[in-house]
């Protein structure tokens, strides 16, 4: 789900676009360092900036009659850290909301926000709180992925209602209205979600060990 | 990739056809809209009237109207497209690089 153009007030639009800048910035020095370090890297990266896009472009159906898609961007975050996801993630969503009308240039900074910042810090975090647990690795990756899906709803439910406060129950108020709309409809996707990162993942554990430790993933305690 | 991985990756495929096709199948007749304009739709109920942007995409401005369904699709496929072909591309290197890596080492030890 992305916040389509022109639905947010223009104050929020440039809010949320000063609260991403930021991350995009982080993101591209970790690139540049990941990319600095390990030439290899680019080919990981290159991967999971296209599997966003492959799992981004796909609409589900989904338990609640309607279609949502996913957003893919818990792989990279696993793999090179949340910050470093945010400039896969904004390629996308300028992409989807050039050509696509899906999205668009005035809600960038909220979109980038939530699936770009918010839902790969959430699945890093998951994911690297799993692994000190001692969670099986698999079940952590699915974790990671499914509830860092989630959360860019959630984040996307939130920045609506601030825009959009109900005239009965305030921010809280049109809040339940938009998780109302969005969680139950995201939630199948979001196991979805997590099941094709896992199966992702398995390939590459299976195939590319090389690229996996160019980008550092092998020492963080893989 | 391991016995147990390969069956594990079979399941998971299967899971998510299981988890795509149920909904079309139990919901016969919903019109499985996109959410986003579910959301829109909260935002004009909220509100109390419907929401005007105050802006339209880019491509609709040059276009002058809403990009025809087919060609949305036909976008939609190229942004598929382009990231199943860079996946299978690197995968495919890998996969066989794994298999010469293999070959190699089976070749020295005898």
């Amino acid at each position: 789900m992305h916040i389509m153009e022109g639905f947010l007030p223009p104050s929020m639009c440039i809010l949320w676009g000063v609260i991403a800048l930021p991350f995009l910035l982080a993101g591209y020095f970790s690139l540049k360092k990941a990319v600095a370090r390990d030439r290899r890297a680019v080919t990981l990266i290159a991967m999971a900036g296209a599997f966003i896009f492959v799992i981004s472009s796909l609409k589900i159906p989904s338990v609640t009659g309607s279609c949502s898609h996913m957003t893919g961007t818990g792989l990279g975050a696993i793999l090179f850290g949340p910050s470093a996801v945010s400039i896969l993630g904004v390629i996308v969503l300028l992409f989807q909301a050039i050509l696509l009308a899906h999205g668009g240039l005035t809600t960038l900074g909220a979109n980038t926000f939530s699936m770009a910042v918010a839902g790969p810090f959430v699945s890093f975090g998951i994911y690297r709180l799993c692994l000190r647990c001692k969670v099986n690795k698999k079940a952590s990756v699915f974790l990671a992925a499914a509830l860092g899906d989630l959360v860019t709803y959630c984040v996307t439910s939130v920045q609506l209602a601030v825009a959009y406060p109900s005239a009965t129950g305030g921010v809280t108020g049109s809040l339940v209205e938009f998780l109302g709309v969005f969680a139950p409809t995201q939630l199948p996707l979001a196991v979805l979600e997590g099941v094709l990162t896992v199966i992702i993942m398995i390939a590459l554990e299976a195939y590319a060990q090389p690229e996996l430790r160019a980008v550092g993933f092998e020492e963080a305690g893989i | 990739m391991t016995k147990k991985d390969r069956a594990l990756v079979i399941a998971l495929l299967l899971l998510c056809v299981v988890l795509i096709v149920t909904p079309v199948l139990a919901l016969r007749g919903a019109d499985f809209g996109g959410s986003d304009d579910a959301g829109s739709e909260k935002v004009a109920e909220i509100t109390g009237e419907a929401y005007e942007p105050w802006t339209t995409p880019v491509l609709e401005q040059l276009l002058g109207g809403e990009l025809p369904g087919e060609l949305e699709s036909l976008l939609f496929c190229v942004q598929t497209g382009v990231g199943v072909g860079v996946i299978a591309f690197f995968l495919g290197r890998f996969v066989e690089r794994k298999k010469q890596e293999n070959a190699r080492g089976a070749q020295k030890e005898p």
